[in-house]
């Protein structure tokens, strides 16, 4: 790491860097409050995958159609997506020194979590309203 | 990236082994780490034999014996020797410790003594603490108060506040637990690590301090607090006993606390 350093530079110059982003403590909360929402809906999702009895594709679809499934689905898929999203940044941010990538990694990892949250949320509000 | 393997120049290779002459009563093996700047070698691994008949209990007390009577050149930081000073802070089998307070006995086999990990090393056993101390400057560790002090008495604090530097101020500075944490390994130029978080609580729980939202701003940063990922090494290490994750749990939750 000191490598990097300077030697023209003051050590306190190098600690003191470019000061605070003034940001972290949203992701650091937000981090936890999906974790916490996740523990019924993850809960609720293998409860419910099971004791249904899934024999086939027409009562899966009528399951997951119902308002209160579907509604809970949605909210796990978006919650599970977000909070994916947020851990895998810290990842990223711990592991990828290298600043041009460190961002284009975190925008491409943002972009595939908001796409696949949407095409799940997507493909459930479909068959709620195929069901109606 | 993180690097996995050490540059080229770094890699230890074998070094010298020193028997000790003569029949020895009860001996015991230290490998020690040693690097010197003034020659063109990678750093190696000393192998030393010593008769703890003739040795003081500690760690520290074998590795002066061997700098005594065997090698003068073994270069090692140590003041106070009763683990108050934190110069001798050092890897001996495996986790960051005060060489003073280790005892021999507690080290079951041969004796491995590293420097603190991932600090360039000056030479042998002292290890290159410019940067961690220009950290601890960066928080400003000292009383910030635009009230001034009360004429004729210091400022006061009731025995609960007082209280609530319990586990700070004991802090030697040894920076055992910045060097056995991970975050600061891969992240130390940026992360201000658990020994300068805990000085930062100290500062931030004084009751008489009055820049707080000052230095919680300083704070409020992915890199230098939000790289603490509770991985508890910090508190494992802690030759003092002291909770370095509890300290920066306790930043955190202030940050919390001022959202509202």
């Amino acid at each position: 790491m000191v490598d990097s350093f300077s030697q023209f530079r003051s050590p306190l110059r190098h600690a003191k860097g470019m000061g605070s982003a003034k940001e972290g403590t949203h992701h650091w909360l937000a981090q936890r409050i999906t974790a916490l929402a996740l523990l019924p809906l993850t809960s609720w999702l293998v409860f419910s995958l099971a004791t249904l009895s899934l024999e086939g594709h027409l009562e899966f679809v009528t399951w997951l159609g119902h308002p209160i499934s579907g509604t809970l689905m949605i909210l796990f898929l978006s919650v599970a997506f977000h909070h994916g999203q947020l851990g895998i940044q810290v990842v990223i941010e711990d592991y990828i020194s290298n600043i041009k990538i460190r961002r284009s990694l975190l925008i491409v990892t943002k972009f595939m979590s908001y796409l696949l949250a949407t095409l799940g949320v997507v493909s459930v509000l479909r068959i709620i309203f195929e069901s109606l | 990236m993180v690097e996995f393997a050490l540059p080229k120049k770094s890699r230890v290779v074998e070094g010298k082994t020193f028997h000790a002459d003569g029949d020895l009563k009860n001996p015991k093996r230290f490998f020690v780490y040693r690097y010197d700047p003034d020659k063109e070698e990678n750093p190696s691994i000393d192998s030393f034999q010593i008769d703890l008949n003739s040795c003081g209990p500690m760690v520290l007390d074998a590795l002066l014996k061997i700098k005594d009577e065997i090698d003068s050149s073994l270069t090692l930081r140590r003041s106070c020797r009763e683990g108050i000073c934190g110069s001798c802070a050092m890897n001996i089998d495996g986790r960051n410790t005060l060489a003073c307070l280790k005892p021999i006995s507690e080290c079951k086999k041969d004796v491995k003594i590293y420097p603190l990990p991932h600090l360039p090393v000056v030479k042998d056993l002292v290890p290159d603490v410019n940067h961690v101390y220009a950290q601890l400057n960066s928080i400003e560790p000292w009383m910030k108060s635009d009230t001034p002090p009360p004429a004729s008495e210091e400022r006061k604090q009731s025995p609960q506040e007082r209280e609530k530097l319990d586990g700070f101020w004991e802090c030697i500075l040894c920076f055992c637990c910045s060097t056995s944490c991970p975050s600061y390994w891969w992240n130390g130029d940026k992360y201000l690590g658990p020994a300068v978080l805990l000085q930062a609580a100290r500062w931030i729980n004084d009751s008489r301090d009055e820049a707080l939202g000052e230095r919680l701003d300083q704070l409020e940063d992915p890199f230098k607090l939000y790289r603490c990922h509770t991985i508890m090494n910090c508190t494992n290490a802690c030759p003092k006993g002291l909770n370095p994750a509890k300290a920066i749990a306790s930043i955190k939750s202030k940050m919390v606390e001022r959202l509202g």
